[in-house]
């Protein structure tokens, strides 16, 4: 199966040049490069599903002249956890992207754009199949890049170019981390061959965990590493907002339960960490989420709500492990991966919607839409369902995941005594008022979007798109009904990840998630009587309304004589009692010109804007401090040669003198 | 053989001194020669017994090239881009010998700190190596036009020379070679740069490139 998944990264590089070399015509380009990226990615996601229904874990390891380097990849159930959505969406999403760039034909380079596209996939397997702390480096890196090109893909919009040094600093910044806790892992061990690192000791396993953590964490979008998704995501185009959100954060989920595999025995400390900052995460993201005018920049915040939540799944399995409570543990790891491939599916979808959106009526300001529902039944129908499922509703996949976190809390507090008890109630606690928060937020998306009348003349024209970007859009809402529906099912799939993490047999993880399948079969017997329900409703209306004269008429309409389109709620009326309660950590900025007099001649206005707390407060200002520190070295960047060389000489010399004089006894 | 391996050192010391103390570039440039035509020798003083072809060949290469091929290309440079003859340093002529002294001192100490290894002829061949290296990279600092950083560079790598024959009983052909390509390549083409530096800009003052920066 380790064949197959290189075979599959070969055939992404070979489509990556060949999409280059076929720049200058971009249809064969765009053929070339998304077909070979389906091609690629159906050869992973066949690998990996193989090898989570039941297959050998493998290993190869080829030998590579850099110092302690060596090409060592494997497959184990772990990383084809991880690989299934990330070869599911990325194949879908390029299918997507063929029909979704093609409006660029002719002003910007699509064989470039495919190039960075099949780049970013074949890197993001390889990190996760890497088992060489150098090849990891090298795939994250390319990933990284990659993806910075992508975001950048229409450079000639300042905001964009913005985005994207956003996105590159914080990625970097996280890359020095992940860089420093390799070296540490280096001279702790002697190698960097992940099979080789062995247990470590308890003060310097805890400073590996928390470089992990924010190393990681920055790619994944805990916060407050997280300034950058809302910025990139919405300036990518969106196939690839869908892959960056769906599952290129996910790597970083992924790296840091990698390692948290490879550090030895957790400390309960590591568990509280990750509750804190998926509480923070969670609850944040919602809220933002909540705020924004964007439907992508919402998107991108839902991600931080969703990374919270998966965070949360983590820190109670952590904790469940160091209380040795192996429910606790399944529970909270089983949850957590469980809501890694959740997310992937309706992330992906509802970003392949906003892109559909935005192409069909050529906006994403969710004030200068409404009424697509009867514009763009299929795309409308499905963002409902990635809507739903993301918030959580049963018989929804997000149920199903979210049920195990909310499961794991209240276990760990009702029979678990002393701290974990706290923690389980703070997670419980905690996923509630993210839930609600997500709900509110996702009501306003669609129904401002989808509902009502089109508030601009552009959304009263818009269109559904193409086949190609229809087709991945109805096949993941589909995924999301299937999960749900099959919920007792998908809940086993988790037993040999969970066994890669947790020191147990796979036969007794498959033990309590059998008592989990039996538990969730109720629900979906629940959720099948709706469904009946429903049916049946539908049927009854039809047969009521057959036969008898049915009129349409505007929504909102409230019976008056000349209503207007302007007259229907607004994103920010909608949110305003929520951002009000909120508003010491939104700090939402609004400007109000009031009507004035009884009967007001002038116009009046309100808007708002909501936007990053931590860019401004933190991020900002300590970047601002660095920028004037650096401003006062300039001084020594003078332009002459020979004091350039002085530099490097003395250097050099005091090296020598060192190595020779002070150091050698 | 000692006797003459230790003169070939102190001739290479002695250069060194004397590249820092004049002033003309002419001068400086025919002393170097003079280095290189010695340095050719040391491998051959080393070795034991008698030379082998193609250790020869070779030192023949590196003195035809160091001891000819180099001054003639600097020296038409020189008449061709009509660079003024003198080396206007940063650093006086005084100054500049008694820094060359100081880091011969500073060269002796740590050489004999170095660790060499059991094959090595002569206990000077490392300081002296260690010697040649500071001055070439003194040359370069010290030193305003772009022609006396060419110098500097050959110095230099007179230096490495040096230190490989110290090293290594029999310096790998391949090497020696590179070593030999890459410094010829270099002069070469800093040799043509200078040519247009001067045509451009009307000096070779490197230390008015930075009007160049941004």
């Amino acid at each position: 199966m380790i064949l197959l998944t290189l075979a599959g990264v070969v055939v992404l590089v070979a489509g990556a040049g060949l999409a280059l070399l076929l720049d200058r015509r971009p249809k064969w380009a765009s053929f070339a490069g998304a077909g070979m990226a389906m091609l690629g990615c159906a050869a992973v996601f066949a690998a990996s599903f193989r090898m989570l229904i039941g297959g050998d874990a493998e290993a190869i390891r080829w030998p590579w002249s850099m110092p302690l380097g060596a090409f060592s990849v494997a497959l184990d159930p772990l990383s084809a956890f991880f690989l299934l959505p990330i070869a599911a969406l990325t194949g879908l999403a390029a299918l997507y992207g063929a029909e979704y760039l093609q409006s660029w034909t002719g002003r910007k380079s699509l064989g470039m754009a495919w190039f960075w596209y099949n780049l970013l996939a074949a890197a993001m397997i390889l990190a996760v199949i890497a088992r060489n702390g150098l090849l990891f480096l090298a795939a994250w890196e390319m990933m990284a890049l990659a993806s910075f090109f992508l975001v950048a893909f229409e450079d000639e919009q300042e905001r964009v170019r913005e985005a994207a040094w956003t996105y590159f600093i914080a990625t970097h910044l996280g890359t020095a981390f992940v860089v420093a806790l390799f070296a540490l892992l280096a001279a702790q061990t002697g190698t960097l061959d992940f099979d080789a690192f062995g247990p470590i000791s308890a003060p310097t396993s805890g400073l590996l965990f928390i470089l992990a953590v924010i190393g990681f964490g920055a790619k994944a979008g805990f916060v407050p590493l997280h300034v950058w998704l809302p910025e990139a995501h919405p300036a990518a185009p969106s196939h690839v907002s869908a892959v960056m959100s769906g599952v290129m954060i996910k790597t970083g989920i992924y790296a840091l339960l990698r390692m948290m595999t490879l550090l030895g025995e957790p400390q309960p400390w590591w568990g509280w960490t990750l509750i804190a900052i998926g509480l923070a995460s969670g609850v944040l993201g919602a809220l933002f989420a909540l705020a924004q005018h964007d439907l992508k920049r919402l998107l991108a915040y839902c991600s931080v709500e969703n990374i919270g939540i998966i965070a949360l799944g983590l820190g109670l399995g952590v904790l469940g492990y160091t209380a040795r409570s192996p429910l606790l543990a399944i529970l909270g790891f089983g949850g957590a991966l469980l809501h890694v491939l959740n997310h992937a599916i309706f992330k992906g979808l509802l970003f392949l919607a906003a892109g559909a959106v935005a192409h069909g009526a050529g906006t994403r300001e969710m004030d200068r839409l409404g009424g697509l529902l009867k514009r763009m039944p299929w795309t409308g129908a499905a963002f409902a369902v990635g809507a739903a499922a993301i918030c959580g509703l049963p018989p929804l996949n997000g149920f199903v995941s979210e049920y195990l976190v909310f499961f794991g809390g209240f276990l760990g507090g009702v029979s678990i005594s002393g701290h974990f008890a706290t923690a389980g109630f703070l997670a419980v606690a905690a996923l509630a008022l993210i839930g609600g928060l997500a709900l509110a937020a996702f009501t306003k998306a669609f129904g401002i979007i989808f509902l009502g009348e089109a508030r601009t003349e552009a959304a009263g024209r818009a269109h559904e798109p193409g086949m190609a970007m229809r087709f991945p859009i109805c096949l993941l809402a589909g995924a999301c009904l299937l999960i749900g529906f099959f919920a007792p099912v998908t809940v086993l799939l988790l037993a040999r990840p969970i066994a890669a993490i947790l020191p147990m047999g796979e036969h007794a993880v498959d033990g309590y998630l059998l008592a989990m399948a039996a538990q969730l079969r109720w629900f979906v017997l629940l959720a099948a009587v709706l469904a009946a329900l429903l049916a049946a409703l539908a049927l009854l209306r039809s047969g009521l309304l057959a036969g008898r004269s049915v009129t349409e008429r505007g929504t909102w309409d409230c019976g008056y004589a000349r209503p207007t389109a302007r007259m229907q709620y607004t994103a920010s009326s909608f949110a305003q009692p929520l951002v009000d309660l909120f508003r010491a950590v939104l700090r939402t900025r609004r400007s109000l010109d009031a009507p004035q007099g009884t009967l007001p001649t002038k116009s009046a206005s309100l808007s708002t804007a909501t936007g990053d707390t931590f860019t401004h407060k933190l991020f900002r200002p300590a970047f601002g401090g660095v920028t004037r520190l650096m401003e006062r070295m300039r001084g020594v960047q003078h332009g002459r040669v020979q004091l350039y060389v002085l530099y490097v000489a003395l250097t050099l010399v005091a090296l020598l003198v060192w190595r020779l004089g002070v150091a050698r006894p | 053989m000692s006797a003459w391996i230790d003169g070939v050192l102190v001739t290479l010391i002695l250069t060194n001194l004397a590249v820092l103390g004049s002033s003309r570039l002419n001068a400086c440039i025919r002393i170097i020669a003079l280095q290189g035509v010695v340095l050719g020798l040391l491998p051959i003083l080393v070795g034991e017994g008698a030379p082998t072809i193609r250790m020869t060949l070779l030192t023949a290469a590196t003195m035809g090239l160091k001891g000819a091929v180099f001054p003639w290309l600097l020296l038409r440079a020189l008449r061709v881009a009509g660079i003024r003859r003198e080396v206007e340093p940063f650093i006086g002529y005084n100054w500049s010998v008694l820094a060359g002294l100081l880091s011969l001192a500073a060269s002796v100490w740590l050489g004999g700190r170095l660790p060499m290894p059991e094959t090595a002829r002569s206990s000077l061949v490392g300081p002296v190596a260690l010697f040649m290296i500071f001055c070439g990279l003194f040359v370069i600092v010290s030193r305003r036009k772009a022609i006396t950083q060419i110098l500097g560079y050959i110095i230099m790598e007179n230096g490495a020379y040096a230190f490989g024959v110290v090293l290594l009983e029999e310096i790998p052909v391949l090497v020696e070679l590179g070593i030999l390509m890459d410094a010829f390549v270099a002069v070469f083409v800093m040799g043509v740069a200078i040519y247009h530096i001067q045509r451009e800009f009307d000096h070779v003052d490197v230390d008015q490139l930075d009007t160049l920066k941004g």
